[in-house]
């Protein structure tokens, strides 16, 4: 899995340098100029990022367990040293206390970047993002908010992470209105749509791919700049039918489409929603009203995961246009399993067979 | 005894271990910089050493050969003692400690804002009953917990409630007006109708907006109180709760955040020994909720509730500590919640006459109003003219409240997020549409616009 997602990656950030230039608004630079890059991966993507934030706004903390010294995943590696103990610091082992802090904190105008240390852990704090970081703004009148508060959270597939390791919970959170909820594809976005989701003037969860933390590695432009949440990117052109995916399942609908388009002459379109609340349904719609098939794919297990939403959604506005009953190709129904994982993935393989039998329906 | 020993033995040992005395004291864990060592005593026979206590990464811990538990049922520790200045009848108790003395004004203020929270708590109970609002809560038996916990803190100072803490918030200045507004839900009502009633917040008096869910103020408030301290105010955060939130795991989460992190929180429990139908009995097994205290590493305090002059100095006390030590205090303030849960419980079902009539005869506005009858600073006259203008003045309020539209129903829809998001702007549009339709399907005080 993680060898097939290199190659992914490989191809990605070949393809995506030329779609980062013309996908970015800069902070300084002028539309004809190219902004500076560095190849650099996930990690050091987000800590851009971070450090980014910490520099710009003397309110912003960064905190959560393990993250003075670096963070498990090295997210936050270097940023005590240059911000002091004050902003970036240890909390307690306690996740409803990390985000119950932090809306806290943002109530009274901190920018907070608190991390869940795995997304498989973020269930204590449930209560809090649902009844509170949600409806602080709409139940007060807008009186208050915590608009400052961005959850930070690795999740996903790392080959070996067995339950507690690998899950993908953006499907409960999308279903709560008042926060947002943004997956990064890639280093080049991630270091974008973080900074976005810490500047959005309301709550945001951020979820991490975790595998490519290490392995994804493109030209990343340097200092500040935002990618707008709510907005999905082609990331491949197509004519055939519509894949669309978010995080690190993106990689591996490019390297469908690529294997499509090489052994069965199928061109697909894949498109990263990025953004998931809220999601940018007239970019899925265009692109559908032009293929007429849509495939969505994701790891979370396949009922009432976010795939629904997309299908439902689509199947509404492109009725007529249909040519084949959208088809969603994800995890399984079960607790994320260890040894089964290989056949438990949504893979390229799957993707294929499901495209196949789309276009020959 | 350990640390005389080492500065025989060796000097720059000495030093760190008498920084690392008091086990959990931060400063000994900032300044650890040994991993499990050993100290050892010079007075054992040399072929045997005597290892007196470990260094642990959070501090040091002495040994002991006895085996024995600590607490527990068989414990004859005996609870943590409850601070009071008067008695059951509202009479001084000779050399009571009183470091903030009520004068007249202070206690006619006091006083006068426990008698309108009474009229509040009567009025909008009735009109909750007569069906003009859709519920309501008291807080009869703990005017003097609002009032005199509130009359110690500033504007500065942040506060956090739960839901039976609207004396607090009257103290600050928020009118019976306001609190009528919001009961009706309508249009000048904080959160636009939103909420159900009694969920009151406001910006202008610095008290956050109350939500249904319990003790998930709690970590809200250590927040808060961190960011207070890094703008280096001279204040801090008020957090109220029941001794029922306090089973949540959010207090714990907040109390030792608040604790480990130096937020300026003062935690004030209100014990009023009911959880709607669940006897404190059955909500803990500890010595309460001030016992905790000491085991998060916080400076904690058991109060009289009812005895408004004792919260007052309780809490007066309590925010000098954390404001000029950056730390957390807990206050557990001991009273009777004597009117039922809500105005969905009768009480009656599962306590006892005699037992509510015996904390009646102990009302805390009876115990001030005593108070201030042995200073001569109120008269009978006073309290009639008083009662009666308040009466008045809340019945005003809920007919004013009443005339009010709600807000407008695209008001259903702003404020989820900053700015309306696309897929808000199309579900108000077939919100509009549908009620355009079907004018008889909106009700008939909302604006459909």
């Amino acid at each position: 899995m993680i060898s097939r997602c290199f190659r992914g990656i490989s191809a990605l950030s070949r393809h995506s340098c030329s779609l980062i230039l013309r996908g970015l608004s800069t902070a300084s630079a002028s539309t004809s100029e190219k902004p500076e890059t560095s190849r650099i991966n996930l990690c050091t993507a987000v800590n851009e990022a971070l450090a980014i934030a910490l520099e710009n706004n003397k309110r912003a903390l960064v905190f959560g367990e393990d993250v003075s010294f670096g963070g498990v995943f090295r997210c936050t590696a270097g940023l005590l040293q240059r911000f002091g103990k004050e902003r970036v610091f240890n909390t307690p082992l306690s996740e409803q206390g990390i985000v119950g802090f932090g809306i806290g904190a943002a109530s009274l105008g901190c920018t907070s970047i608190a991390e869940i240390q795995f997304a498989d852990y973020i269930y204590p704090a449930f209560d809090q993002i649902v009844n509170e970081a949600s409806k602080y703004r709409y139940r007060s009148g807008g009186e208050f908010n915590c608009g400052g508060l961005t959850i930070r959270a690795p999740y996903g597939a790392v080959g070996h992470g067995g339950h507690y390791h690998s899950q993908s919970p953006e499907g409960f959170f999308t279903h709560v209105p008042g926060i947002k909820v943004v997956m990064a594809g890639g280093p080049a976005d991630a270091k974008g749509l973080l900074l976005s989701a810490i500047q959005d003037p309301d709550p945001v969860i951020f979820f991490e791919p975790k595998m490519m933390y290490r392995t994804a590695v493109e030209e990343v432009p340097k200092g500040e700049y935002t990618i707008p949440l709510g907005k999905a990117k082609v990331k491949r052109k197509g004519t055939d039918i519509t894949l669309v995916g978010w995080g690190q399942q993106v990689a591996v609908l490019e390297k469908a489409a690529a294997l499509c388009l090489e052994h069965h002459d199928i061109s697909c379109e894949v498109i990263d929603l990025r953004t998931l609340l809220p999601w940018d349904v007239a970019a899925v719609e265009d692109s559908v009203n032009k293929t007429g098939r849509l495939l969505v794919s994701h790891e979370a297990p396949i009922t009432s995961g976010f795939g629904a939403e997309v299908t439902a959604t689509i199947t509404t506005r492109c009725f007529a246009r249909l040519e084949s009953p959208p088809a969603r190709i994800c995890g399984y129904d079960t607790p994320f399993p260890l040894v089964y994982e290989p056949i438990y993935m949504p893979t390229a393989r799957k993707i294929i067979d499901a495209v196949q039998h789309s276009l020959k329906y | 005894m350990p640390g005389r020993a080492c500065s025989r033995l060796v000097p720059r040992l000495c030093g760190a271990v008498r920084q690392q005395l008091m086990p959990g004291h931060s400063t000994a864990i900032a300044t650890s910089a040994f991993l499990h060592k050993q100290v050892f005593s010079t007075e054992a026979d040399a072929s045997q050493k005597v290892e007196e206590s470990m260094d642990f990464p959070g501090g040091k811990v002495p040994f002991t050969k006895k085996l024995l538990m600590l607490g527990g049922p068989r414990s004859t520790t005996p609870p943590m003692s409850c601070y009071r200045t008067a008695d059951s009848t509202g009479t001084d108790i000779a050399g009571a400690d009183v470091p903030h003395q009520i004068n007249h004004a202070l206690a006619t203020k006091m006083y006068s804002t426990m008698a309108a929270l009474q009229t509040v708590d009567t009025v909008f109970y009735e009109a909750q009953r007569q069906g003009r609002f859709s519920f309501f809560m008291t807080s009869a038996g703990e005017e003097a917990t609002a009032v005199g916990s509130a009359a110690a803190l500033t504007l500065e100072d942040t506060v956090f409630t739960q839901y039976r803490e609207h004396g607090v918030m009257m103290w600050r200045g928020y009118t019976i007006q306001q609190m009528a507004h919001q009961c009706y839900g309508n249009i000048l009502g904080h959160g636009k109708g939103r909420q159900m009633p009694i969920h009151y917040g406001s910006k202008e008096l610095n008290f956050h907006t109350i939500s249904s869910p319990l003790a998930t103020q709690l970590p809200h408030a250590v927040g808060a109180a961190y960011a207070l301290k890094l703008e280096g105010k001279q204040a801090c955060v008020g957090v109220y709760f029941g001794e029922g939130a306090a089973s949540e795991g959010d207090f714990h989460a907040a109390v030792n955040f608040a604790s480990t992190l130096s937020a300026p929180v003062l935690f004030i429990c209100r014990n009023n020994g009911w959880a709607i139908s669940t006897p404190s009995t059955e909500q803990y097994r500890g010595d309460g909720i001030a016992g905790r205290g000491p085991s998060y590493g916080i400076a904690s305090i058991r109060v009289d509730g009812g005895d408004a002059r004792a919260v007052y100095n309780a809490t007066a006390e309590a925010r000098k500590i954390a404001v000029a030590n950056s730390c957390p205090v807990l206050i557990e303030a001991m009273s009777y919640r004597s009117g039922h849960h809500s105005t969905s419980d009768d009480s009656s079902r599962y306590r006892t006459a005699d037992e509510m009539n015996r904390w009646r005869a102990r009302d805390p506005v009876m115990r001030f109003q005593n108070l201030l009858l042995a200073n001569d600073w109120w008269d009978p006259q006073q309290e009639k003219d008083l009662r009666l203008s308040l009466r008045k003045e809340v019945l005003k309020a809920l007919e004013a409240a009443q005339k009010e539209p709600k807000a407008p129903l695209s008001d259903m829809f702003t404020d989820v997020y900053k700015e309306m998001p696309w897929h808000l702007r199309e579900q108000m549009k077939e919100a509009m549409a549908h009620v355009k339709a079907h004018p008889e399907a909106c009700p008939s005080d909302i604006p459909v616009r």
